[in-house]
């Protein structure tokens, strides 16, 4: 593993002279300096989140007990996954990129956990998940998703001599430090974060500004392997069903096709204002499957309507704008490659998530951020929304 | 930072808006503009019906024995839905074990549960034409002990319900066959659920309904079919019922009292069988046949058969192809009663003779009876070539003299303008023949009821318009295929085609003749023959014939009595109905009817008849026609019979019709019974059946049930 230089440019800037950064007042500084536009808007699609597993979830659980036993849960991971995000706002630059090796090596041990019998667990044909005590699964390529692009970013913001570009040598240790955990993914079944994973690191490495004519073999070679794998056959049938499903939902009804089918009735049958929270036939009726994780959108199109999904896709884009805004006022190459990674992420997720349900992507099971349920998933969010607090923070006290 | 990394998030910024753009204009093409069809399906998703089809009523017979009843069966029905949520092996498993105990293959229980349409699904009615919610019936009549089975063993039997349900039960009393009238059900067709369009009715036609496909069932299927019970269910995915939405009771359909009397229908059966016997027996083919016979005061059928004739019941458990073929290929699906068309014969004189007192000839004045008349290169000859020299026109009839009518035939011919008439010039045999209901359907409830058709000028225009281009191409290219092998016939066709495409328009003198005497291009149904004698026999009305009296309700309520209707009035002088009325009975008594009645009480019961025995083109034998009526002083009842290929109309149908006189009347040897006739009381009964609580008709008791020798059938 490479040993990091853990020296902060923004130590060296010209312009680091000012008032504001004392000790004495450091909390009040980072609650001043936060990016309140990105906290406010994650936390609104969290709680518009909960809000459709509830109405979701409800319908399922019915005949329980308790009713609500599954919002209960979910909340409890929000705020778990809101304090860790808080605690990733709140790490030292430094710190957090001298330590970036170890964060991989835990993830990518983590990521093997699933193989192992008796811990691992397979749903919906992806063995993708590890047991908990209490009754808890955790998702571990979901925090392996930070993992990489903590050390993409590492990888590629090492300081360079002349030019103003990575070196070959860290371009492909880079590349290498993205497709090592994007193999096991694959070998696990998980093809949608696969998916996820190689926007990632394309978007970083291109963000990076290596030579274009690498990233043009990247891109070249990431299609050409998808089709080869699909011509030899490395694919296996289901999976290339899944993927070509989507085109016409309303001829195949197989499985997968009946999951597109339903999910564009429910949008579809949405209309303007929706049918009102608890009151859509189709999410009520359990006609859309896995409406509370993978399907949510489904539930926000049908009981919210286009008003409704549109305030929850705008909420998403600024989300986005404010990760795209950090990346660009980045004051360095490893802040700003953090943030693009965040980026790419969660719009590639939300594109994919989204666009399945309305019939525009091919199906794949991936959670929407911050509104999906799935507590894994609701943490490395969150805990990416405080790294690109952090990055921010960076960037504000540089620029004081 | 490079510009080269600035320029790349800047592209990345861009390419992810313009995603986001897709998203929002596709949500909003789908919530907006599309909405309204989504929010149909997703209506449509969530509400179930179950389909309970009501009891379909009976089929009664003027006596109240019931023609066509339901019997019981149990049936085991697969639900496609219960098993496709075992996995794929069990499911296999599940329709393996119960192949074995229903003693068939699985693949025969299999291909039943495809959906037609599907890829590897075999055609209608093997395949599936139902909804998906609806459970599958794969074997019917299955013994109590194998439903037992299934039903103890659910766990093994995951999907698969055995129950009772009602199924038709044909072979009524005396074992008639009725085939013809009663018709069968069959699954409704993909054309009739287009035709009833888009309906939520719930009584609507339904994909998995059976329904009468021909004969009264069909006629009368909605009324027989009654109201299915409909419980309109809310459920969630995976089937489970959420709440009632609406629920329908069942309405039993009602029941038809029929104008037919089941022991009447057994002898005509017989009888007719009995001819086609008796044309085999002198070593003519008679391949077909039919009889009909019809109260001439108010047009109802009390029997009607068809030969060759096949058992309804087969309808019952769904028919193979195999049996299908069969079917089509002895030609016994239609009735030759009502679909089937046969040239007239000298049955048809009464036509001529009728024409000839609306003309104004003398009904009472001799006529010339040569052995033959000669037109041109044609001759027209009489039958055996006899000649009986002068005598009246009434004799005429009952030797049935061909050459009295040709002359007749030929004065109104030349009368109407012979060769210089147009196509508007009169045809008064034509005329009289449409007035007696010939060349257009009978009305009677049954589908499929023939027009036939007169021979005369409408007709000869008809014709040649239909193909006149085909005879004047034919005259041009002049049959060279034909002329390869043998140009004389060859030219022999083309001079005829040159002809037919100059002038096949014009009704020509020996048309005109050949009309008189029922041959030519005349066709009429045995039904229509009926109707027509019935109506000389009534003074004049020719009815609708109806074989459906009353439709009562399965509580026994009248719901309709269907009256007489009237279909034409024979426009003739009083005098020539008369005259026909008059001279009938003679050809019984010293005419070509006589010998089939020698013996038989003609002083205490006269019959009016007239023989025929029809020319058919070709070398085959002739059709044997025997028309009547009785009591010729005081009409009552309409005999017709016919034998294609059977011979002469007095050797082959006159003996079964005298038969269908005697069990009528009562007649034993000479003496004249009333009590004796198979109708009870000696005619068909005033009143209508009466129903019990239950539904079941009461029937006549002991013997005239006709039960007794019908137990044990089926």
């Amino acid at each position: 593993m490479a040993k990091f230089s853990v020296r902060d440019r923004s130590d060296n800037s010209l312009v680091g002279a000012g008032s504001g950064s004392s000790r004495g007042n450091r909390g009040q500084g980072y609650w001043r300096d936060l990016d309140w536009i990105l906290l406010v808007s994650g936390l609104a699609l969290t709680i518009l989140g909960s809000l459709l597993i509830w109405s979701a979830s409800r319908a399922d659980l019915a005949s329980e007990t308790d009713p609500h036993s599954y919002l209960k849960r979910h909340l409890i991971n929000v705020v778990v996954a809101i304090a860790l995000g808080y605690v990733a706002s709140r790490l030292n630059y430094r710190w957090l990129r001298a330590y970036t090796p170890i964060i991989y090596g835990v993830s990518f041990f983590l990521l093997l956990l699933p193989f192992v019998p008796g811990i691992g667990v397979t749903v919906a044909g992806a063995r993708a998940w590890i047991d908990l005590p209490g009754g808890l699964t955790l998702q571990p390529s979901e925090f392996m998703k930070i993992a990489i692009i903590l050390m993409m970013a590492a990888l590629l913001s090492e300081p360079q001599d002349i030019e103003d570009e990575p070196s070959g040598r860290d371009f492909l240790m880079a590349l290498g430090a993205a497709a090592l955990p994007i193999c096991v993914i694959l070998v696990q079944n998980d093809t949608g974060t696969v998916l996820v994973l190689g926007t990632v690191a394309i978007s970083v490495i291109a963000v990076a500004g290596v030579r274009s004519r690498w990233l043009v073999a990247l891109i070249g070679g990431s299609i050409l392997s998808i089709l080869l794998a699909i011509q030899l056959g490395l694919l296996k049938e289901y999976q290339v069903a899944r993927l070509t499903s989507f085109i016409s939902p309303e001829q195949d009804m197989g499985a997968s096709a009946y999951n597109a089918n339903q999910a564009r009735i429910a949008i579809g049958g949405g209309g303007w204002f929706g049918t009102g929270l608890f009151e859509g036939p189709q999410t009520q009726g359990k006609f859309v499957p896995v409406n509370e994780s993978d399907f949510i959108f489904t539930v926000s199109g049908e009981e919210l309507g286009f008003l409704g999904s549109l305030v929850l896709i705008l909420l998403l884009g600024v989300l986005l704008w404010r990760a795209a805004m950090i990346a660009w006022k980045a004051d360095d190459q490893y802040g700003r490659l953090v943030a693009t990674g965040v980026l790419a992420w969660l719009a590639f997720q939300t594109f994919e998530n989204i666009g399945m349900t309305l019939g525009i992507m091919p199906i794949t099971g991936i959670p929407l951020p911050l509104i999906s349920a799935g507590g894994t998933s609701m943490m490395s969010v969150w805990i990416a929304i405080g790294l690109l607090q952090t990055v921010r923070l960076h960037e504000v006290r540089a620029a004081i | 930072m490079s510009e080269r990394s600035n320029l790349r998030l800047i592209v990345l910024g861009i390419l992810i808006f313009s995603l986001f753009a897709t998203l929002i204009l596709r949500l909003f093409y789908l919530q907006v503009m599309e909405g309204d069809e989504y929010r149909a399906a997703a209506a449509n998703n969530a509400v179930r019906e179950v389909v309970e089809p009501a009891v379909r009523g009976l089929i009664l017979d003027q006596a109240g024995r019931p023609l066509v009843s339901n019997r019981t069966s149990i049936v085991v029905t697969i639900n496609r839905q219960e098993l496709n949520q075992e996995s794929e092996k069990k499911g296999n498993e599940v329709i393996t074990r119960l192949a074995e105990i229903l003693g068939t293959t699985s693949e025969s229980i299999s291909e039943r549960l495809l959906p037609c349409g599907t890829e590897g699904a075999p055609k209608p009615p093997i395949c599936w034409n139902g909804s998906t919610y609806q459970a599958v019936p794969v074997a019917s009549d299955v013994d109590p002990q194998t439903a037992l089975t299934i039903m103890e063993k659910r766990s093994e039997f995951a999907g698969v319900t055995a129950k009772l349900t009602a199924v038709r039960e044909y072979g009524g009393p005396f074992e008639v066959n009725a085939a013809h009238i009663l018709g069968y059900l069959g699954p409704v067709t993909e054309e009739q659920i287009a035709e009833q369009g888009q309906s939520d009715a719930y009584d609507r036609l339904r994909r998995t309904d059976t329904i009468g496909r021909s004969g009264l069932e069909s006629y009368y299927d909605t009324q027989l079919r009654g109201k299915p019970s409909v419980t309109t269910l809310e459920v969630d995915t995976l089937g489970q019922v959420t709440a009632t939405i609406d629920q329908k009771p069942a309405v039993s359909g009602d029941y038809l009292v029929s104008t037919i009397d089941a022991k009447l229908q057994s002898v005509v059966e017989e009888q007719l069988v009995a001819a086609v016997q008796r044309a085999q027996g002198q070593g003519y083919p008679g391949d077909s046949g039919a009889a009909v016979v019809v109260d001439v005061r108010n047009g109802q059928v009390l029997a009607m058969a068809s030969y060759p004739t096949y058992d309804p019941g087969i309808w019952v458990d769904g028919v193979s192809q195999k049996q299908y073929k069969s079917l089509v290929k002895s030609d016994s699906l239609s009735s030759n009663a009502t679909q089937g068309l046969f040239a007239p014969g000298s049955t048809y004189k009464v036509v001529s003779t009728a024409a000839a007192g609306k003309e104004g000839y003398s009904l009472y004045s001799d006529y010339q009876c040569p052995k033959k008349l000669t037109l041109g290169t044609q001759t027209f000859r009489n039958y055996e070539s006899a000649a009986y020299g002068r005598i009246s026109l009434a004799k005429a009839l009952e030797v049935s003299c061909n050459t009295v009518f040709y002359g007749l035939a030929d004065q109104m011919w030349e009368a109407a303008g012979g060769n210089d008439a147009t196509r508007d010039s009169a045809d008064p045999i034509a005329d009289t023949a449409s007035m007696f209901g010939f060349g257009s359907p009978t009305g009677i409830d049954l589908p499929g009821d023939s027009a036939g058709r007169v021979a005369g000028r409408a007709f000869k225009v008809q014709n040649w318009e239909a193909k006149r281009d085909t005879w004047c191409a034919n005259a041009i290219t002049g049959y060279p295929e034909t002329r390869k092998t043998d140009p004389k016939l060859a030219d022999y066709y083309t001079a005829l085609d040159r002809e037919n495409c100059a002038d096949g328009f014009r009704w020509r003198e020996g048309d005109a003749l050949n009309a008189a005497i029922g041959q030519g291009d005349t066709t009429v149904t045995p039904l229509q023959m009926a109707m027509a004698y019935a109506a000389i026999a009534n003074g004049g009305t020719v009815y609708e014939p109806k074989l459906v009296k009353a439709i009562i309700g399965a509580d026994g309520k009248v719901i309709e009595r269907v009256a007489p209707t009237v279909k034409s009035k024979l426009e003739l002088p009083k005098s020539t109905i008369n005259f026909l009325q008059k001279s009938l009975p003679g050809v019984t008594t010293d005419g070509s009817g006589e010998t089939p009645f020698i013996g038989f009480p003609l002083n205490q019961i006269p019959v009016a008849s007239k023989t025929g025995s029809a020319q058919v083109t070709g070398d085959k034998v002739s059709t044997s026609w025997f028309a009547s009526y009785a009591p010729a002083n005081k009409p009552r009842y309409a005999i017709v019979m016919m034998v294609t290929q059977g011979g002469t109309g007095s050797k082959t149908s006159g003996p079964s019709v005298r038969k269908i006189y005697e069990a009528l009347f009562g007649v034993d040897g000479t003496s004249v019974n009333p009590n004796k006739s198979v109708l009870i009381g000696g005619a068909p009964s005033k009143e209508l059946p009466v129903i019990r609580p239950d539904g079941t008709p009461v029937t006549p008791k002991g013997k005239m049930s006709g039960m007794v020798t019908a137990a044990g059938s089926n």
